[in-house]
């Protein structure tokens, strides 16, 4: 498949030399790269090479040792992570993190939270204050993303009791509730069979081109990294060994060792598909 | 759970889709409580007035502390304390001159503050660590409470006056239950809408995953000193609510031991239900009176002899109330709200279980 969306040129996001150290652990290494507007940009690597922690950075989980985060143009390597879903970066996680016990149509009202005004003196007075008006606006547009991905029939659901690939689904809607620009997913394939990987792969290509937002994506699945990725990043011990299209980098000579060790360089098909 | 809908319940609206009460025949059982509720001083004595008196105010605070504990996973003891606080605060203001129907709501807004201020540990605190800062809320207040003569009375407390509008005198449990069922109607609907907005999603967000609802643009510490802002002013208005119905506040009322039976009644209730918090609240103060008439059932029987019940009925009632709770955290560790939730599930679906 190829890439349909234009890519522009100015970056959305930027890192800068970022090192990440716990104590003597070096997560990061100077790790620079630019995620232009419109892309679809994946990490990838081998387990523990830095990915998650990249990502971490960049939603403001970690604070990176040294080096920079800029988002359109703005340092936002000291912003504090609440801050930056107002700004608009949104993403998912690795394992589960819905609100486990609310229904699935809450945990996306909680998506649309920087989005809106009416507080609590307001939510209490509900009739009054404006706040039923606003429940009613943004369920509207949480009503569009339970379309978009197809789960109206778990939207009163205790999320907690959703079978995992429908919590994946749930949990891509609650984020991009957020109305992102730039979507960080945190491997949102992970533990799925065939058929679910199909669709989570149609959601994020839809996101990207109809919802027009840039996808920032962990994956280990190589097939589906090298279909619907403009560009990929190859980590390897929180080290930057390769970016580019995805088929300069299957045959980046370093990529093939990082995956295969030194030994198998004579194997022809390197990367598993 | 899933909300249990019957059958050709169809929402056109989003509107229809966000309310409170379900479904027509709640919201008619609702209407129709309220109804009798209006009628229990016509039918009832003045003792079991006191008793409906007391839920009523029991049930404000606990609702407080559920929003504290329950919705927002933080916890405190010293709810008692804030409840206090209230009591003097409005007892204090009635008596410089602001009227009673005034004073109630000053008081909760003041204990509100009191409450931020206790707080602030929260929005870096969690689980034992914060216990301990509430513990110490508690006792500074308690020690407050004995020492600021000007505004508690000291050691010979504080004495108050029935709220009063254009001549009427709210002084009588046959009165003042009016008084007490506005404020449960008024309180309890606030929590209900909190819990249906923004900032009630929020907190529960806060409560379910941290780290995650941070990521959704929630500011952790504002949530959780706001938590506590709301439980204090809860607090507050229930602790006024009693000033007034006793007409009399005591330092010595609002100990530790207090604070652990509003726990307790959230516990049982159900934490996270806005329900549950009256039921724990009735089940809390009925529970003495029904140890105590089954001690006076068995008056002069062998038990009442080897036991001497009529002696002891005071370790009975203490002993009562720790036992429900520990079985209560045993056997149903959600509390009535979710006991009364299998209960309706049963009947809807009789005689088939499944």
């Amino acid at each position: 498949m190829t890439p349909a969306t234009p890519v522009e040129e100015a970056p959305i996001l930027e890192a800068v030399d970022v090192s990440l150290r716990f104590g003597g652990v070096r997560a990061l290494t100077d790790v620079s790269f630019a995620v232009r507007r419109g892309e679809v940009f994946s990490i990838i690597g081998p387990n523990g090479a830095g990915k998650t922690s990249m990502v971490n950075c960049i939603s403001g989980r970690y604070r990176p040792t040294e080096g920079a985060i800029r988002y359109r143009g703005q340092d936002v390597t000291r912003l504090r992570p609440n801050r930056r879903a107002a700004i608009g970066i949104g993403r998912t996680f690795q394992n589960l993190a819905l609100f486990g016990h609310m229904t699935v149509l809450d945990n996306i009202m909680v998506g649309r939270h920087h989005l809106m005004k009416r507080g609590f003196l307001p939510g209490m007075l509900y009739w009054f204050g404006g706040a039923q008006r606003e429940e009613i606006e943004h369920r509207r547009a949480v009503e569009a993303i339970i379309d978009f991905l197809e789960i109206q029939q778990v939207r009163k659901t205790i999320a907690g009791t959703l079978p995992y690939g429908l919590r994946k689904r749930v949990e891509l809607a609650r984020a991009m509730a957020l109305q992102p620009q730039l979507i960080l997913l945190d491997e949102p394939m992970a533990g799925m069979n065939l058929e679910e990987k199909e669709d989570m792969a149609r959601y994020i290509l839809d996101l990207n081109e109809e919802w027009g937002m840039t996808v920032l994506m962990i994956e280990h699945d190589m097939g589906v990294v090298m279909d619907i990725s403009h560009r990929v990043m190859v980590l390897d011990f929180g080290r930057k060994i390769a970016e580019g299209t995805p088929e300069a980098v299957l045959a980046d000579p370093q990529v093939r060792r990082a995956y295969l060790g030194e030994a198998d360089e004579t194997i022809p098909e390197a990367v598993p598909a | 759970m899933d909300a249990m809908t019957p059958a050709g319940d169809y929402r056109t609206s989003y509107r229809a889709d966000m309310t409170i009460m379900a479904t027509r025949n709640s919201r008619i059982a609702l209407a129709v409580g309220i109804v009798l509720a209006c009628a229990a001083p016509f039918v009832l004595d003045g003792y079991m007035l006191d008793l409906l008196i007391n839920i009523g105010i029991f049930g404000i605070a606990a609702l407080g502390l559920n929003i504290l504990v329950g919705f927002t996973g933080q916890i405190s003891i010293g709810h008692a304390a804030f409840f206090g606080f209230g009591a003097f605060a409005s007892a204090y203001f009635h008596e410089h001159g602001v009227a009673v129907a005034l004073a109630i709501p000053l008081a909760g807004i003041a204990t509100a503050v009191v409450g931020l201020v206790f707080g602030l540990p929260a929005a870096r605190l969690k689980g034992l660590y914060l216990a301990i800062a509430t513990l110490v809320a508690q006792y500074i207040l308690e020690d407050f409470f004995a020492r600021a003569q000007w505004f508690t009375g000291g050691v010979a407390g504080r004495m108050t006056e029935p709220p009063s509008l254009a001549g009427w005198v709210a002084g009588r449990p046959e009165s003042y239950f009016y008084v007490v069922l506005v404020a449960v109607i008024v309180m309890f609907g606030a929590a209900a809408n909190l819990m249906r907005t923004r900032d009630g999603r929020a907190l529960i967000a806060v409560r379910d995953h941290y780290l995650s609802a941070e990521m959704m643009g929630i500011n952790l510490a504002y949530y959780r000193m706001l938590s506590f802002g709301i439980a204090s002013f809860y607090a507050g208005i229930a602790g006024a609510l009693y000033a007034h119905y006793r007409l009399f506040v005591s330092v010595e009322a609002f100990t530790i031991l207090f604070s652990i039976q509003f726990l307790g009644m959230v516990i049982i209730g159900g934490l996270g239900s806005i329900a549950g918090s009256l039921m724990g609240a009735a089940f809390m103060v009925l529970l003495p009176e029904v140890v105590e008439g089954l001690a006076n059932l068995l008056t002069g029987s062998a038990i009442d002899r080897a036991l001497r019940l009529g002696a002891s009925i005071s370790f009975l009632r203490e002993m009562a109330i720790g036992a429900a709770i520990i079985v209560f955290l045993v056997f149903e560790p959600d509390g009535l709200a979710r006991r009364w939730r299998l209960i309706k599930a049963y009947w809807k679906l009789y005689p088939y279980s499944h």
